[in-house]
């Protein structure tokens, strides 16, 4: 079982969740040229101007009036691409799969970014379901969503502190991941892949088209 | 500026001169006020309405005002045979007047004046205390509707269209306007079937048979060719033309697709465009020419279904046929500026301001009135001839090419020249 | 969740279409515009949008409304779209009218909600969609339709007939000459530097603004020109309703009419939906990038004619005023600040509304709203409270909307809240404080 989920698993995870990133970009460029404006209203100058105002915390107006959003967001996401990426266990994985190294972080710094990610996760939860305007809009697909994002972070805390059965423990956690990986593409968690691009068009239409901010 | 017909102009004054028409600027010293200035077609002529002292107005034709004046006049015109025209009123009647005289009947409104292609036909929508008509050549429509918004004069001026509505609406009756209140009428009378909406018509070369844009429900509009509409129907069309000495007509219409160039309602070019529209018939009666945009933001024109290579930003205008057909001209704009394209190249030279490009009668050069920096010019074949004009009316080639008539307005001097064509390059 | 009951309206373009109406029709419909007029930035924003419920705090219906999510922008399209897609457009006729309540009458499309999006997500897109969907199956309420019918029809949003155009502006011309005496509407001038048009409101019952733009004109010497055809009116209501082919092509007629006269640019009068159809939906539908002639709107005109000295101020307006930026003007075209400038320039106590600029309040009128009629205008104000708030926080005694829908907008709350205020155009001030010199006085 070890021996499939940290191998064939997390292979086909990866195949999946790039293959599936590369058929949604693929669609999107596709149906940006039905929707006819969004090639000849597309401009790198406001794209990156609408990018960076909303990739740096409180430089929007909503971002400083919902402040402790915008802090856990922002520690959330870090932490979120951080971790898996730089986790002294995933990187060993690779290098011992590619012989490709890359550098790490501390065990301490690691502990206290999942820590946060399941705060985050906690927030956000709370938030559907304490917030009418979001508890409003909120499917069960979204507590499944958040469940996803969740999981592979309290199972790797939960295995490091080995709480339980490690290897179970570390099983359950390649497999969440695994299976976070699968459902970014297809799921709204692709709002990683089309967050630069939604931003990029409505900041390109405000700035060289309305010649308004919009942030 | 598109080549009018002028009935007169073999016997204009064709000799080559420069001669002064009026101290247009002595005017605005005679009278309180100055409107408009036209210029008659063979250019003897300049007139304004212009004010009275005793507050009346009434035109003024190289300086001497008509025996007729008026509480308002507007709409100043010179028919292509030369008669100057005018809308005006006294104690709330309005009516038109031809050369300073009232025409016989007068109206609660008049307004819309046109001329006929030939020129001999003059007419205009009118409004009576029993509703709306047309009064062409002096005659008025017997029928009168509860609203008219257009007028067409056929090609020989002996017959009027224009759109009517048939039955009273009251504002936000919606129910009733989804019955179909309009139509068209043609010398008064209206087509059997009413339509949702009727926009604009087109008459047949021959005068008999009317087109126009007409939508069946929402959603849904086609072309009605006398009153029946074609068994097609479109997301959207536009203006109808006649292919001349035929029954054929074609417009552009919304599929699917894209825009297509119809012709009796089946695809006539086999492409669809992001836009197509302006379509103008050859000087041969069968070259097809119309502004097309293949891709969003971008104009070009098509030839017979053969679009020109390059491509305009902002805006293509009306193509312009030379005498033989093989050459295409029309205003372009690109980037803000304004200048001329021919065959699908533009002038290097841009301006604030074109209007649409002449032919010389044989085809080998291309005139252009333009505006940029206060002034007028004439460009020929891309390059500024002659000098800078506080006005430029328009110019006309005689029959044979030979000469070119220049209405003008320089220093305050209204001019009538006559130049050799040869002389242009 | 213990929401209040929406009030129900009735309205004839909603109840007789929904009578008439049944799922098949509906769904047939819907995947219609769903396959054929949609694309990316559709399915791209569904699926991008992770229920934040982040774009509430921007929506004047939602603060306005007690935080009630039913008004939130996101929670406009769970209501509407989400429901929509979920059931593959088989849904009821019933359905379809309160997806008309809210998208043609609950919400501006005014795009505030997009500036704080974290996506920036344009969700008053997506409820124009719904607008679109709605107007294929007849829904629209009743007198936006009605509006619409006009525009079809004369192209102009109030049925004003050619003739009483015409008659209106030789009327407004007498009165400004009875001012300024060079006062002129030039009909039909070719080549002239402006080609000036207007909302149909301002013949049918502002015609004193179409004299006060002439007496401008004259002082400023403008060469400048109106229609006398169709073409004049720069509104567009079809727009509002979803149906883009009678927007085409009375944005068409706008356009064709300048294009024909030759007119360097279209100046336009006070108005801010107007704006937009004529900058940016009429001409994207009709396949141009930009305005094929440069459309200025009246405050970016007005901001020229005093920066250059053209107009000069005799005397600042001394009552303390305040401004309704209009969203199509300032979120639409960044003249934010331009119409600051020009209201310090003449106005001697000019107290800033907070929030502004980009971020300023819609006035709940503009979208279309305001011309669904008088069955919705309850809730329009009610939908609008921030707004009188806003407005009164500033103690001024006159607000300047330089534009028609916020005019009127804005006299409803002024009346709904009590406020004591009063509503001005730019002009109208313009016209108190202009410098008129004596050769021009009669």
């Amino acid at each position: 079982m070890y021996q499939f989920v940290s191998g064939p698993l997390v292979w086909i995870a990866f195949a999946v969740f790039v293959g599936g990133m590369v058929y949604q970009f693929v669609t999107m460029l596709r149906l940006a040229q039905k929707d006819k404006v969004i090639y000849p209203y597309m401009s790198l100058k406001y794209s990156l101007r609408s990018l960076f105002h909303w990739i740096i915390p409180f430089a929007s107006r909503n971002m400083r009036a919902r402040y402790e959003v915008t802090i856990v967001t922002f520690i959330f996401h870090i932490c979120l691409v951080l971790l898996p990426i730089f986790l002294l266990a995933h990187v060993a994985m690779f290098a011992f799969a590619w012989g490709a190294k890359w550098c790490v972080m501390s065990a301490g710094a690691a502990n206290y970014m999942t820590l946060a990610v399941i705060l985050a996760c906690v927030f956000f939860l709370l938030r559907r379901v304490m917030l009418p305007e979001v508890q409003f809009v909120t499917y069960v697909s979204d507590y499944v969503l958040l469940a996803i994002a969740f999981a592979p972070f309290v199972t790797g805390f939960a295995a490091n502190r080995q709480w339980f059965d490690y290897e179970t423990t570390i099983i359950i956690h390649m497999i969440c991941g695994s299976l976070m990986l699968i459902v970014i593409p297809f799921t709204r968690l692709s709002h990683m892949l089309f967050f630069p691009f939604t931003r990029a068009y409505m900041g390109s239409e405000f700035g060289a088209v309305r010649n308004a901010r919009d942030w | 500026m598109s080549p009018l017909f002028y009935p007169e102009k073999d016997s204009w004054d064709w000799d080559p001169s420069s001669r002064e028409i009026s101290n247009i600027d002595q005017w605005k010293l005679d009278f309180n006020e100055v409107q408009e200035f036209v210029v008659s077609p063979d250019g003897q002529k300049v007139a304004a309405v212009v004010q009275n002292e005793d507050e009346t107005f009434t035109p003024c034709i190289n300086g001497e005002t008509w025996e007729n004046s008026f509480e308002k006049a507007w709409s100043l015109k010179f028919s292509p045979d030369g008669r100057l025209f005018c809308l005006g009123m006294n104690d709330d009647e309005w009516t038109i007047i031809e050369d300073d005289r009232p025409w016989e009947d007068s109206f609660e409104y008049v307004w819309n004046l046109k001329f006929s292609q030939n020129g001999k036909g003059a007419g205009a929508n009118i409004r009576t205390s029993d509703g709306y008509g047309v009064l062409l050549n002096g005659e008025v429509w017997e029928n009168k509707f509860v609203q008219m918004r257009s007028v067409e004069l056929s090609p020989d001026g002996v017959s009027a269209a224009g759109n009517i509505q048939i039955e009273a609406l009251s504002e936000g009756d919606v129910a009733k306007f989804r019955q179909g209140l309009w139509n068209i009428a043609v010398d008064g009378k209206p087509w059997d079937s009413n339509f949702l909406n009727v926009w604009d018509c087109s008459f047949s070369s021959d005068g008999g048979i009317v087109a126009a844009e007409v939508r069946l429900v929402s959603g849904r509009q086609t072309i009605a060719v006398d009153g029946k509409a074609w068994k097609n129907d479109y997301r959207a069309v536009w203006k109808p033309i006649f292919i001349p000495g035929s029954r054929d007509v074609v417009a552009p219409g919304l599929t699917t697709e894209g825009w297509k160039l119809l012709l009796n309602g089946e695809p006539l070019w086999n492409k669809s465009y992001n836009q197509i529209w302006r379509q103008t018939i050859g000087p041969d009666g069968r070259k097809l020419a119309a502004v097309v945009s293949p891709e969003f933001g971008q104009w070009t024109i098509a030839i017979d279904g053969i679009s020109w290579a390059k491509t305009f930003g902002d805006v293509v205008l009306d193509p312009v046929f030379s005498s033989d057909g093989k050459r295409t001209a029309a205003g372009v704009k690109e980037s803000g500026k304004w200048t001329v394209a021919v065959d699908g190249t533009p002038w290097p030279e841009k301006f604030g301001m074109v209007w649409d490009p002449v032919f010389s009668p044989d085809g080998k050069h291309v005139l252009a009135k333009a505006w940029r920096d206060d002034s007028y010019m004439l460009v020929v074949d891309g390059k500024i001839t002659g000098p800078a004009y506080e006005n430029l009316f328009d110019f006309v080639f005689s029959d044979d090419g030979t000469k070119l008539l220049i209405k003008c307005v320089e220093n305050g001097l209204c001019f009538r020249k006559v130049i050799f064509s040869k002389d242009l390059t | 969740m213990g929401l209040p009951a929406i009030p129900i309206v009735s309205d004839l373009g909603l109840d007789e279409t929904a009578k008439a109406l049944n799922t098949e029709q509906i769904a047939t419909v819907v995947n219609r515009i769903l396959d054929q007029e949609t694309a990316a930035r559709f399915k791209v924003y569904l699926n991008t949008c992770v229920h934040c419920g982040l774009c509430s705090d921007a929506c004047h219906w939602f603060l306005s409304n007690d935080r009630d999510p039913r008004f939130s922008p996101v929670g406009k399209v769970k209501q509407t779209l989400w429901e929509i897609i979920r059931k593959k457009g088989h849904v009821s006729p019933e359905f379809m009218k309160d997806c008309s309540r809210i998208a043609h009458t609950e919400c501006n499309v005014c795009r505030r909600c997009s500036m704080y999006c974290p996506f920036g997500i344009d969700i008053a897109y997506l409820l124009l969609v719904v607008r679109r969907i709605c107007h294929e199956l007849g829904m629209v309420p009743q007198f936006l339709q009605d509006t619409v019918n006009s525009h079809s029809v004369t192209m102009n949003q109030m049925w004003v007939k050619q003739d009483e155009w015409i008659d209106t502006l030789q009327w407004q011309e007498e009165e400004a000459k009875g001012e300024i005496k060079t006062s002129r509407i030039p009909l039909d001038k070719e080549g002239a530097d402006v080609f000036y048009s207007v909302i149909a409101p301002e013949p049918k019952i502002l015609a004193q603004l179409i004299g006060n733009i002439a007496q401008i004109m004259a002082v400023a010497k403008v060469d400048w020109t109106m229609p006398s055809l169709d073409g004049w009116d720069n509104s567009n209501m079809a727009m509002y309703s979803g149906d883009f082919e009678i927007m085409g092509r009375v944005e068409r007629a706008h356009y064709e009419s300048a294009l024909k006269l030759k007119s360097r640019r279209i100046v336009m009068g006070e108005c801010g939906h107007a704006f937009r159809g004529a900058a940016y939906d009429g001409p994207k539908w009709l396949g141009w990038r930009e305005p094929p002639i440069p459309l200025i709107h009246a405050v970016d005109f007005y901001h020229e004619l005093l920066t250059t000295g053209r107009i000069k101020i005799a005397k600042k307006f001394e009552t303390p005023v305040t401004v309704q930026e209009p969203c199509n003007i300032v979120r639409g075209r960044g003249l934010g600040q331009k119409l600051r400038e020009i209201i310090s320039m003449v106005c001697e106590d000019f107290r800033l509304p907070e929030p502004g600029l980009e971020h300023n309040y819609c006035c709940g009128a503009g979208g279309g709203t305001i011309n669904c009629g008088p069955p919705w205008k309850t809730s329009r104000v009610k939908g609008n409270r921030v707004k009188a708030e806003q407005l009164a926080a500033t103690k001024a005694h006159i607000i300047i909307t330089p534009c028609h829908n916020c005019h009127s907008g804005i006299e409803d709350i002024i009346s709904g809240y009590k406020l004591g205020m009063h509503v001005k155009f730019f002009s109208e001030i313009l016209m108190e404080v202009m410098e008129v010199p004596d050769e021009l006085k009669c």
